[in-house]
């Protein structure tokens, strides 16, 4: 299973972080930190993948981003490689070719995604317009109950006129 | 709306953290921004909920606390709407894991929105409760899960199903109510419940044996159908990566295969021939196509043999082994690492490939063949691979040495075929990567060295050379010295020459010119520095021209900072200048270590090696010789029983001598400056005659022969372990006996004869007789033996009489006991000493029949009993 998501800058500043397994916030820093400078630190041409503390880290760098994702020993590295860039395709389709500054400004998008992505460290969906479709649907919800609450607090204010 | 909210738009909040320059400044925004929420919540804001907790999921981002917040997601989650839910379950997703108490407090809103109208409520639920739900949550809520996997909308089956993964994983005995669900869903055709469906079948059949015989049985011959469906689909641009329809599916399935074929025959043979299409049709020009790949060489590897699968999946290894990708060639050497316990031939076939994957500029390949060549070095093969690492060692980088080196050692040690060869090699190893061998690693080297007598000329002067090139690694430095030390002499005569060597002339001087480097050296640390003054010290006897050059090395530590190192400095300065007399069997050779016990000690899980671990800095209140443990340890290594080094050199001279110290003692008990404890070994040394002692047959020790006082206490510096398991037994026994007893193993008479280790002789719930040995100088046949008996009964005994009997060929001579009354409970002993000649000694070992008289309580006990076990050469 994945441990954890991870979503690191070149310059180490942590872009969306998501939990599978459970660890403290302290372990949490400390992880984030350890594996910045492991991952940060590897050469262009070598490999994907890190061993690190009995699990696998397989990362994978996007223009200035890493997407990092702890994975068991025993685990389909390759695999994990491609759901990675599954993910970043997905991400690519939603926001018309993504950047840093898309998953800093719009962060709980991105974690909707991966949530329509995984759960519980597993994969959910192998069909990126299956998980683009879904999104759509719950932003539109999102955007008919705004509608309504505006037309609700227009109707107010003009009551109260 | 609030015109009085001064919050910031999520969107600004994040820019004016963006723009902040200083991790001071951004601390400010941030500051202000939760003050804001705090308030916010306070006022209980409800239009800004929402924003609220969007920005306080960035701050927890970026590290900051935000456990204030908690509350906030769970009356998010609690409100009706589908956007305030959406980022409710969020904010607990990210805000909170398993573990906190405020989480048991949602499982209620969780469960009305897994029974919502609504399907995408009920999405954001399951997805929460399998991202974060503890076993008391999936206690409460399997069952809605279970019932959810039934759901009319294909993207809530698989999100139920990933959750079911989630609460069998936190409780197993849950897993049986999954187990039909489960196999239901394997018939599905939506990709996304399938994939899911799979692995929930696969954690099953890791969790409960009957979920695996059950979906085995039931469900085998269907997803080799799904798995051949699969690979034969045509073109589906939904599904397609890489030419390749739905590889996720395709990994699923085959790992799913893996854990059914696996301990089956009849399930492995029905799934070969689609393991083979995969494995010969899969294009293998992407990523997606080599997972798939790495994915079936695994599943054939683990399911029941079948020859031709095998073949097939090394020589796709082979084919990744060779690949350019570096991360092809990660997960090939991962692969052939568990496929050597399979087909260990084939493996070695690449043995050459894996070793060039060692000198790889990537770390993490580097690790990966590494390991696997240590699996696959054998007796046969060690020598080349061995010599390749070695050669590799000198160019490696400096965070792979560490491991490197301890594989190496760990190769050479568990295959060499010969002690010279292992000797060269470590040498090697200690040249090029001394400072990364462990500690035992040395260790051992050192009783190997000292168990191979006829090359210890060899290695001292091969250890000479070495040190001659350079003296930069620190553990090269400590054998060199040790060597030296032992071997001097053989070093400068050129003893035990091999036609291999060449000639070598290293003068007395030379050799002492080591040891002063390495005492001098900057990077010494004091345990080399110790084993120095030790070696510098049995250099004193071995070469007498140079005794006084070594007096003056040795003088200058008599200030030195660290009191082992001043305690070592004065009484080796004591021991040169006025004990010349004893000098020379102070300083005998050490006896052979014994291996068989090294290696027991070493895997065992030795007690002492806790105390071996921590640096030599650590400097002990009163000079107890804690800090150079590694040297105790070879001393110490025939006792088995030694206790712990606790008590101070000056309490065990206390004890042994029975002098009233008591100020003394425990003004270096309490361990003030150095020098004030020195004083007092200074006052122990130099003690004319003894204070009255207190009724002791010690007194003796001191009163028979002042002489011997000096060596007392550098012996008892060496080897206080002994010592103090000795200093109780042996009191009132043949003082310089004892003495140097403690300091070896074996007595160091002239004809230094083999140690005979104590014996317990007899043994009832009683009583338990000891006996320790020693052999008067030039006098083998003759044995005297202490035999001490202890009270284990909580009654005195009185009237205790001790009694043997030996064969004709032995002779017998009993000296009377020290008391015939024996204190119960272990609190003294009746001492006995008993000289035995043995007419045939060397051909037959000692036997005695014994009776042990005595009363308890006034009524009469008799213990017989007949002792064979005497140490053999008495």
């Amino acid at each position: 299973m994945i441990h954890f998501v991870l979503l690191i800058s070149r310059q180490g500043k942590v872009r969306l972080t998501k939990w599978y397994s459970p660890y403290s916030q302290k372990e949490r820093n400390k992880v984030i930190r350890e594996l910045s400078s492991v991952v940060l630190s590897r050469a262009p041409k070598l490999c994907n993948f890190v061993e690190w503390r009995g699990y696998k880290v397989v990362y994978k760098r996007y223009a200035s981003l890493y997407f990092c994702m702890c994975i068991d020993d025993d685990d389909n590295e390759l695999e994990v490689l491609e759901m990675i860039h599954h993910f970043v395709e997905i991400l690519d389709r939603y926001f018309g070719s993504v950047c840093e500054l898309d998953l800093i400004f719009n962060f709980h998008k991105a974690y909707y995604i991966l949530d329509e992505l995984l759960i519980a460290g597993e994969l959910q969906e192998s069909s990126k317009k299956t998980v683009a479709r879904l999104i759509a649907a719950q932003d539109s919800l999102v955007e008919t109950a705004k509608e309504e609450a505006s037309s609700i607090s227009n109707i107010i204010a003009q009551a109260t006129k | 709306m609030n015109p009085f909210s001064s919050g910031t738009r999520l969107r600004d909040m994040i820019r004016a953290i963006r723009a902040c320059k200083t991790a001071s400044e951004e601390r400010a925004v941030v500051r202000k921004e939760c003050a804001a929420i705090r308030t916010s919540i306070n006022e209980n804001d409800q239009d800004y909920m929402h924003r609220n907790l969007a920005k306080l999921m960035f701050i927890h981002m970026l590290g900051y606390p935000t456990h204030f917040g908690q509350m906030e997601c769970l009356k998010l989650i609690a409100s009706p709407g589908f956007p305030e839910k959406r980022i409710g379950y969020l904010g607990l997703m990210l805000l909170l894991d398993e573990r906190q108490e405020v989480l048991m407090l949602v499982t209620n809103s969780l469960k009305q929105d897994l029974n919502h109208t609504n399907q995408y409520i009920v999405g954001l639920a399951l997805c929460a409760l399998g991202n974060i739900c503890s076993a008391e949550m999936a206690r409460d809520l399997a069952p809605e899960v279970e019932r959810l996997l039934q759901f009319r909308d294909p993207n809530i089956r698989k999100k139920a199903s990933l959750c079911s993964i989630r609460i069998i994983r936190k409780v197993p005995d849950l897993a049986e109510i999954f187990i039909n669900p489960a196999i239901a869903l394997l018939r599905e055709k939506h990709h996304g419940v399938l994939i899911t469906a799979v692995q929930l079948c696969t954690d099953l059949c890791k969790i409960s044996t009957e979920a695996l015989e059950h979906i085995r049985k039931k469900c085998t011959d269907g997803l080799v159908r799904t798995l051949r469906d699969l690979a034969n689909s045509p073109y589906s641009p939904e599904y397609d990566i890489a030419g390749i329809t739905d590889p996720f599916l395709h990994i699923r399935l085959l790992k799913l295969l893996r854990v059914l074929g696996e301990g089956d025959a009849g399930a492995s043979d029905s799934m070969n021939d689609i393991l083979a299409q995969v494995a010969t049709k899969t294009e293998s020009n992407k990523v997606a196509g080599n997972a798939i790949l790495y994915e079936c060489v695994q599943t054939i590897m683990s399911v029941e043999d079948n020859g031709g699968l095998r073949v097939l999946a090394i020589n796709i290894l082979g084919r990744f082994l060779s690949n350019r990708d570096n991360n092809i060639r990660y997960v090939a050497l991962n692969m052939l690492m568990k496929a050597v316990t399979v087909d260990a031939q084939a493996v070695q076939r690449h043995r050459a490939t894996i070793l060039e994957c060692v000198k790889d500029s990537d770390a993490s390949i580097q690790k990966r063949a590494l390991e696997l060549v240590y699996v696959l070095v054998n007796e046969t093969n060690v020598k080349p691979l061995a010599k390749e690492l070695i050669d590799y060692l000198k160019v490696s980088d400096h965070d792979f040495r560490g491991d490197l080196t301890a594989k190496i050692c760990s190769i050479v040690a568990k295959f060499s075929p010969e002690k010279i060869w292992y000797i060269d090699q470590m040498l090697k190893v200690l040249s090029e990567a001394g400072n990364f061998v462990k500690d035992e690693v040395w260790h051992a080297l050192i009783v190997v060295i000292s168990n191979a007598s006829e090359l210890h000329g060899y290695t001292v002067r091969a250890l000479y050379r070495a040190f001659q090139m350079s003296t930069e690694q620190e553990i090269l430095v400590r054998v060199t010295v040790w060597c030296i030390g032992e071997y001097g002499d053989m070093l400068v005569n050129n003893v035990g020459m091999l036609d291999i060597e060449d000639p070598i002339t290293v003068t007395e001087s030379d050799a002492v010119d080591v040891l002063e480097i390495a005492i001098k050296r900057h990077a010494s640390d004091l345990t080399t520095k110790a084993m120095a003054l030790v070696a510098l010290l049995k250099l004193s006897s071995r070469f007498p021209s140079c005794s006084e050059r070594i007096r003056e090395i040795i003088v200058p530590f008599k200030g030195n900072f660290v009191l082992e190192l001043q305690q070592r400095s004065i009484e080796f300065n004591s021991i040169i200048a006025k004990h010349q007399n004893i000098k020379s069997v102070l300083v005998e050779r050490m006896p052979v270590l014994d291996e068989a016990t090294f290696v027991g000690r070493r895997d065992g899980s030795l007690p002492g090696a806790a105390s071996t671990a921590p640096a030599p800095s650590v400097s002990l209140p009163n000079g107890v010789a804690k800090p150079v443990a590694p040297l105790i340890d070879l001393l110490d290594l025939s006792s088995d029983d030694a206790p712990a080094p606790s008590s101070s050199g000056g309490n065990l001279l206390h004890d042994l001598l029975g002098v009233d110290l008591s100020p003394a003692s425990q003004q270096s008990g309490a361990g003030q400056t150095s020098n004030s404890a020195a004083d007092v070994l200074l006052d122990l040394l130099s003690i004319g005659s003894p204070s009255p002692p207190s009724a002791s047959s010690t007194v003796d020790i001191l009163s028979s022969n002042t002489s011997n006082k000096a060596p007392v206490s550098p012996l008892n510096d060496l080897s206080p372990l002994s010592l103090s398991s000795r200093a109780t037994s042996n009191a009132g026994a043949s003082p310089m006996m004892d003495v140097l007893d403690g300091f070896s193993p074996g007595p160091p008479t002239e004809n230094n004869g083999p140690v005979h280790p104590s014996i317990t002789a007899f043994e009832s719930s009683y009583l338990r007789l000891t006996f320790d040995f020693s052999k008067q100088p030039g006098n083998p046949q003759t044995t005297i033996i202490h035999a001490t008996f202890m009270n284990l009964s909580s009654d005195t005994y009185t009237d205790f009489v001790f009694q043997a009997a030996v064969p004709k060929f032995l002779q017998l001579q009993l000296d009377p006991a020290s008391s015939n009354i024996l204190p119960a409970a272990g609190n003294g002993s009746i001492v006995q000493i008993l000289k035995v000649t043995n007419s045939q000694h060397g051909k037959k070992s000692l036997v005695m029949r014994i009776r042990i008289a005595y009363k308890i309580n006034g009524k009469d006990t008799l213990e017989e009993g007949q002792i064979n076990n005497f140490p053999r050469g008495l």
